[in-house]
């Protein structure tokens, strides 16, 4: 474990009670007269809830790093593959099939459906990973470059398609849910929701540390990456398979819940080496940590409807991301 | 040895060296000089088991070198690619550390030998970011050498490198083909560079590849290999070598 696991570890282990205690109903552990329902709250409704964005962010923050190691770019973020679109145009899928679900499934077909749009995302990307690496140049240069382009290809057609499903959505009703659900949120999760995200990410941030130590080669570029003996089809199986389970899992359950990837490698970086290899653990860690926060922050806020948390994040989101580029003009990261 | 049996190489669909062999030794400093497009950079690819032949095949000490798993080759190949990047911020030290990857150690023996033959011990901590030209290209010499490969194959290293750090490095790739600086057993590395500048070659290499539109025009020590009339027939400019040897200059004609 390096400095910055250490530290995020810790901030982690204090937010996770902290975020249990606040809410609507503030629960003070030091006094005897809890509140009504107190152990309802704390085991149902804010466990789970805690858990999950615990869950969410810490897939997020590890293949937020992943990507950016990955196109040695620091300004990478894991929807540049497509697959957050993807899923999310399944999950918009689910409501337009809606009325053919049997009523015992009704609960479970947009997670279902928005994980089959990932998992179509992933085999999409599979088959024009086929196509690229093995470019007429022997894969040699041009094969990152030209995966990610497709990557942004599936993306623009995912958003096209979702947005065509929005505007010819069956009633009013159904647009307001599915715009509703886009923006992001962990209001009102159970713990099915956590049983269902909870193995994918686990197994997609394992799957994104395997190709830790390939991603430090790639600082050296493709052709000296493969030099050191990197299996370029193995790293970008390793990164379709991670960056899809964990970004999948979490659209799955939590809706379109952006920037967790493209910051919080940037938080981490000054605290490492600055290597890939050592940015995956710290960064799950920490975007479990961002998430926590803003989704305890959006329940707290004094709002007639609480604030979504997708527009939490990137309302805080945006302005950090300038001051991060102004920063990096300035020489400093 | 590593051996260019009878190789053809393509890139984007065109052959770029063609039926090329030519069988290297340890111990010694081959350079591959060549005018622009002439396949130099194609030809160490494809030596470094990073470009696969269409015909013809890569032996490495008498087997085929795509044969072996990549982190085998890598273990026995060290490849310097032209104007290198570095996509991170790393220090130094992590930087060269980087080349003990096929080893899946951390190396530290190797680490602070290679830092220590490229005179990088002062620097081992410092970003990447604050090296100079010279600093940084030590540096990714260095990581080669981590690897302790027994090929070191470097592309252009001395492209933008001014004239003292051109001569420290083919100081620093001498001595790897000379063997250990400190008596010890270990043979003399097998040194490859793509060069430029003829010069250096004459001076330095020896042993020189002339290369022109994919095919070997010339192969031999240098004086022979850059003779005026190989010059003439691969650069198309009149040239005579001045001075004394092993510090001799290039002269070239008044372009007609």
């Amino acid at each position: 474990m390096n400095r910055a696991s250490l530290i995020f570890a810790i901030l982690l282990a204090v937010l996770l009670p902290l975020s249990l205690l606040a809410g609507r109903v503030w629960i003070n552990p030091f006094s005897a007269d809890w509140p009504q329902n107190a152990a309802l709250i704390l085991a149902e409704l804010r466990l789970p809830r805690a858990v999950l964005a615990t869950i969410i962010g810490a897939g997020l923050g590890a293949s937020g790093a992943a990507m950016q190691g990955y196109l040695r770019n620091p300004l990478a973020d894991p929807g540049l593959f497509g697959i957050a679109p993807m899923a999310a145009l399944g999950a918009v899928a689910s409501f337009w099939f809606a009325p053919l679900i049997p009523p015992a499934f009704a609960a479970w077909s947009l997670p279902v459906m928005a994980l089959g749009g990932a998992g179509l995302g992933m085999a999409l990307l599979a088959l024009i990973a086929g196509r690229t690496s093995s470019d007429a140049a022997g894969g040699v240069g041009g094969g990152i470059a030209l995966f990610t382009l497709a990557g942004l290809m599936l993306a623009s057609l995912a958003g096209a398609l979702t947005a065509l499903a929005i505007t010819l959505a069956p009633n009013p009703f159904a647009l307001s849910e599915i715009v509703l659900w886009l923006n992001g949120a962990l209001t009102d999760r159970s713990w099915r929701e956590v049983w269902l995200a909870a193995p994918l990410v686990a197994a997609g941030v394992a799957v994104l540390a395997l190709a830790a130590r390939s991603l430090d080669a790639l600082t050296l570029g493709e052709e000296a990456a493969r030099s050191l003996g990197l299996n370029p089809a193995r790293l970008l199986a390793l990164l379709v398979v991670g960056i899809g389970l964990t970004v999948g899992a979490s659209v799955a359950v939590a809706g379109i819940i952006g920037f967790v990837g493209l910051v919080v490698p940037h938080l981490v970086r000054p605290l490492t080496d600055r290597l890939p290899s050592s940015l995956i653990v710290p960064s799950a860690l920490a975007g479990a940590c961002l998430v926590l926060a803003a989704d305890s922050v959006v329940r707290i806020l004094p709002l007639v409807t609480e604030l979504r948390l997708g527009i939490a994040l990137s309302l805080i989101g945006a302005p950090f991301f300038l001051w991060l580029l102004l920063r990096m003009r300035r020489g400093k990261l | 040895m590593l051996a260019a049996e009878n190789l053809t190489l393509m890139r984007g669909g065109k052959p770029v060296v063609a039926r090329l062999s030519a069988t290297l030794k340890s111990g010694q400093i081959t350079a591959i000089v060549g005018p622009n497009g002439a396949g130099k950079s194609s030809l160490l690819l494809g030596l470094a088991g990073l470009l696969e032949p269409t015909d013809g095949r890569v032996m490495l000490d008498g087997a085929p070198l795509d044969g072996l798993a990549p982190r085998a080759r890598a273990q026995s190949i060290g490849y310097l690619p032209q104007s290198p990047e570095i996509a991170w911020d790393v220090a130094v030290e992590s930087l060269v550390t980087l080349g003990r990857l096929p080893w899946r150690d951390r190396g530290g023996a190797n680490v602070a030998a290679a830092l220590a033959a490229l005179d990088l011990e002062a620097l081992r901590h410092r970003p990447v970011s604050q090296l100079s030209g010279g600093e940084r290209a030590r540096v990714l010499l260095a990581r080669v050498l981590a690897g302790s490969p027994r090929w070191i194959l470097a592309d252009e290293p001395l492209a933008a490198l001014d004239l003292a750090h051109q001569l420290s490095l083919v100081a620093h790739l001498k001595a790897c083909a000379r063997g250990g600086d400190r008596g010890d057993q270990r043979l003399g590395q097998g040194v490859v560079v793509v060069l430029h500048d003829l010069a250096i070659a004459m001076n330095n290499a020896d042993r020189v590849l002339v290369l022109k539109d994919g095919h070997l025009i010339a192969d031999g020590p240098p004086e022979l290999a850059l003779s005026p009339d190989v010059i003439a027939q691969g650069w198309g400019v009149k040239a005579r070598w001045l001075g004394d040897p092993g510090a001799l200059a290039l002269v070239v004609g008044k372009v007609p």
